[in-house]
């Protein structure tokens, strides 16, 4: 035995003592539902192309994003991000400004000229989608990737629906939207313009379509009758916005327009009323509090100079002055009126008082039903009664955003495409909500969210130029690594330096980490200190 | 005194606090972050669930590992460390490594960088480590006799607060109120005497010794930092360690690196850096609490928080201690909200 004095056995190793036995709860990785993604009306994976922006690879983080909202720049200006007021960053420092990253990518993706090259073989099925606004163009576009033939028509002389007819330019300049629309046409959808379907079943028949999506959006205004003269010039917010895109003049407005309304499509007209010169007033029935329209559309509004006229009501029009009755608000929260009244000098009301649609088409359609509010039933997979014939955006019951239409159109192509191989949608089941509780925020550093830079106000209430510019590269990088990554795993390497038994694996680049369940002691401290919340400590079994 | 030691990256997801970072130039990220770090305590050895010690003597080694090619021994004393990485014939240890006594540590540290000296191979650089006891009560003598000679040898002491191995009992190294075996809560001044104990950095700096620093768990990079600075160095060098005992302090074996932290940001624990007995650098406050903060999740100060009535007046004088580390090291200043 040749060993030194006293010394019986060989040098062993501890990693023969297996601590794994020790445990009696373990870490496991999980991945949670970020706040974002969560609310986001068209199911972004934001937290998701987030990850690949904040490495700097654009790419990527377009064509991730791209799997689910086929039109990044006009979203990234026209959604009300409901993403952001949900971001649990804002309960940190300010939420991520995910809308102005999203935009950079949209942006940067048409002056690269990307395109999406990557479809599913061709089944050989056919889909009409009639209406080109946000909700057909979303469905044909999936449609399209998921290998169907796509026909795309649309009643008007030129594609976008709301987006061109109801969102002024200043928000939403047009040759992004024709950059993004252009891009769908590109993947092989056949759009076809100034074609009216009065009679679906018979087009689908006709054409050898094997199913149809309609998504013809509201665009009836709603009018109250007001005594006026025959000479008042009464107009409504919907033609007033359509006449800006289509007419060889703008509209005749006059020189005072009220706009009779306090939702969104009523900033946008008193919006666009000023800048073609005239003086905006807006008259409501009910408080600021109460408006519709979202709040910083009236606060830009206000800083344009349109004038609020709260808790009016229109009376009486007549050639160069309004009657309008005050209101006051009763206890039951509805608007009163005093029984006294005011005049105010105008020459033009402008009628935004909300859309209703139009169901000619599909009320007569054999199984079609219209819901009590004017829109068309759909089931969960938005189809309606009539077998192959789905219908989704502002003329089902929903809440009648950009982003909302976008993502029934999503939804209707998943569903028709599972329809037409006989099979039903099943969405993947969507995992636990990533909680601010859940994070460790010591973790993160202090980054204010970056402002985007607005239009200088006396350019504002003159010109029709977009009033927000975009983020530049250092901007857009350091607004997406704002992002906590709440609920899924960064690669931050904290569970694998924290573990005093070096029980946590580390897997390579994009590849996360793995546990060693031999020597885990199950301590905890990896899941304690995990700053967005992707390990769960579970109960072992006894 | 800014943060000089902690790289200045601002504004990335995750800053500098993490681990590691995905975002950074691989040369900028922590030891522990590689795939290929050393791990010189291997897995399987004996510490408690969610020990500080076994991870902050991780994190000090693989750095110091990293910082000279793998050309290091490692002298320990008496105590948990040596005791749940070397239960005979097994070891945890992945470089050379030696025990001899309790209170010896320094003195054989001493001998062994003589003996690499002797045979030509200086290269070779010699850490001693010990817990509190070991270094501030016991090992004491030894050890300020390495720093008068300057010996080429770093010293690092893993501060549990406490006998820990042979069972919680008081050392220099107890905070005052703190309950141990031998300061039992009972009585009307229940736990440690305030008052008392020993400051040992701060001793360490009365040397003139060319370099002393206090680390913590939690607050890696600094750490790290501090270490691989301290192997750029010859002659006696002493780095503090805070390490929260799960079972000694009464906590949850999660919660160590958050009291670590607490420790820090509520004043009690200062982290700072001295060269020839200067202080020359301090790290910052980030977001301070007040010290019931980090009492309260320890058993160990239970007492302070009867139901009904808090010892208001020994929870007040905590508050003093650290006000008055606050002071003295300046840890709150503008540059510590990052
Ligand atoms: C001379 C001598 N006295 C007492 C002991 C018993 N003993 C072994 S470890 C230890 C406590 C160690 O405490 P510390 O140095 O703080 O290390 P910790 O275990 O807390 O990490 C004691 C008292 C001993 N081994 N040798
Ligand atoms: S921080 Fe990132 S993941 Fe979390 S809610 Fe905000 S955007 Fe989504
Ligand atoms: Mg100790």
């Amino acid at each position: 035995m040749n060993k030194p004095f006293a010394i019986t056995l060989d040098v062993g190793s501890s990693l023969a003592n297996l601590t794994g036995s020790w445990r009696t709860s373990k870490p496991v990785y999980v991945d949670r539902i970020p706040p974002c993604n969560m609310t986001c009306p068209a199911g972004e994976d934001i937290q998701g192309w987030l990850y690949h922006a904040e490495s700097g690879d654009y790419r990527a983080a377009w064509e991730h994003l791209m799997r689910e909202n086929p039109l990044p720049a006009i979203m990234g200006r026209a959604c009300y991000h409901t993403c952001e007021s949900a971001c649990n960053r804002g309960q940190l420092d300010t939420a991520v400004s995910i809308h102005a990253v999203e935009r950079f990518l949209g942006d940067l993706a048409i002056k690269e000229g990307w395109l999406i090259t990557d479809k599913a073989p061709p089944t050989g099925k056919k889909v009409l989608v009639i209406g080109a606004g946000p909700s057909g163009l979303s469905a044909s576009y999936h449609l399209a990737r998921l290998g169907h033939a796509v026909t795309l028509c649309d009643a008007g002389p030129l594609p976008g629906g709301m987006m061109r007819f109801g969102i002024p330019k200043y928000r939403l300049p047009r040759e992004v939207l024709d950059a993004e629309i252009g891009r769908i046409v590109a993947l092989g959808v056949e759009l076809k313009l100034n074609t009216k379907i009065d009679d679906i079943p018979k087009a689908m028949k006709d054409g050898g379509y094997d199913a149809c999506f309609a998504a013809v959006g509201a665009h009836l205004a709603k009018r109250v009758d007001i005594p006026a003269p025959d000479a008042a010039r009464i107009l409504d917010a919907v033609s007033v916005l359509r006449h800006m895109e289509t007419g060889e003049e703008p509209p005749m407005l006059g020189r005072r327009v009220i706009v009779y309304g306090g939702g969104n499509t009523a900033m946008d007209v008193a919006r666009t009323a000023k800048r073609l010169g005239a003086e905006a007033m807006v008259v409501y029935r009910r408080t600021r509090e109460q408006m519709p329209a979202h709040d910083f559309e009236v606060r830009e509004a206000e800083e344009e100079g349109v004038v609020m006229h709260w808790l009016r009501t229109v009376k009486q029009v007549d050639e160069a002055s309004f009657t309008v009755e005050k209101m006051t608000i009763g206890a039951d929260g509805w608007p009163q009126p005093t029984g006294e009244f005011e005049t105010i000098e105008a020459d033009t009301l402008v009628l935004a008082l909300g859309q209703e649609v139009d169901t000619t088409v599909l009320s007569k359609i054999d199984g079609v039903k219209v819901t009590r509010d004017g829109t068309i039933q759909v089931d969960q997979g938005m189809m309606t009664g009539y077998p192959g014939l789905f219908a989704g955006g502002d003329m089902v019951p929903s809440d009648r955003t950009v982003t909302v239409a976008v993502g029934h159109g999503k939804k209707a192509a998943r569903n028709i495409d599972s329809w037409l191989k006989g099979a039903s949608f099943a969405p993947t089941p969507r995992h636990g909500l990533a909680t601010f509780e859940r994070l460790n925020p010591w973790y993160y550093t202090d980054a204010p969210k970056t402002v985007q830079p607005t239009l200088d106000i006396l350019r504002r209430r003159t010109s029709f130029e977009e009033i927000h510019s975009g983020l530049d590269e250092t901007n857009a990088l350091f607004e997406a690594r704002r992002c906590l990554s709440c609920g899924n795993c960064f690669e931050c390497d904290n569970c694998f330096g924290v573990c005093p038994d070096n029980a946590v694996i580390k897997l390579g680049p994009g590849k996360r980490f793995d546990f060693n369940y031999d020597f885990c002691k199950g301590c905890g401290i990896c899941a304690a200190e995990c700053p967005c919340g992707a390990i769960d400590m579970v109960p072992e079994e006894k | 005194m800014p943060n000089e030691t902690v790289q200045p990256i601002k504004f990335y997801q995750t800053g500098t606090l993490t681990v590691g970072n995905r975002l950074l130039d691989p040369e900028k990220r922590t030891v522990q972050a590689s795939g290929e770090r050393t791990n010189a305590i291997t897995s399987g050895h004996r510490a408690c669930q969610g020990c500080g010690e076994a991870l902050g003597a991780r994190y000090a080694l693989d750095a110091a590992m990293r910082a000279t090619g793998n050309r290091v021994v490692a002298v320990n004393a008496t105590g948990c460390l040596e005791v749940f990485t070397t239960p005979y014939p097994e070891t945890a240890w992945q470089l050379p490594w030696l025990h001899s006594l309790f209170g010896n540590a320094a003195a054989v540290a001493s001998g062994v960088a003589a003996a690499m000296r002797a045979k030509g191979r200086p290269e070779v650089r010699v850490i001693a480590q010990g817990g509190d006891g070991g270094t501030t009560d016991i090992g004491f003598g030894c050890l300020s006799g390495m720093f008068e000679r300057n010996d080429d040898v770093l010293y690092i002491c893993y501060d549990n607060e406490a006998y820990m191995n042979t069972g919680v009992q008081r050392s220099s190294a107890t905070p005052p109120a703190a309950r141990t075996a031998t300061t039992p809560a009972v009585g009307d001044k229940p736990g440690n005497v305030f008052g008392t104990g020993k400051n040992l950095p701060l001793i360490a700096m009365a040397h003139g010794i060319p370099y002393v620093a206090t680390a913590s768990v939690a607050d890696l990079r600094d750490l790290e930092a501090k270490v691989q600075k301290a192997m750029t160095i010859r002659g006696a060098r002493y780095i503090h360690v805070f390490v929260p005992c799960p079972l000694g302090w009464g906590s949850a074996s999660q919660d160590t690196i958050k009291l670590a932290r607490l420790a820090i940001e509520s004043g009690l624990f200062p982290v700072f850096e001295a060269e020839y007995g200067e202080v020359v650098r301090s790290r910052a406050i980030r977001r301070k609490v007040p010290v019931e903060d980090y009492l309260k999740p320890q058993r160990r100060f239970a007492h302070l928080f009867k139901a009904g009535k808090p010892d208001v007046d020994r929870i007040a004088r905590l508050q003093a201690v650290a006000d008055a580390n606050i002071k003295r090291f300046n840890l709150l200043r503008p540059d510590g909200d990052a």
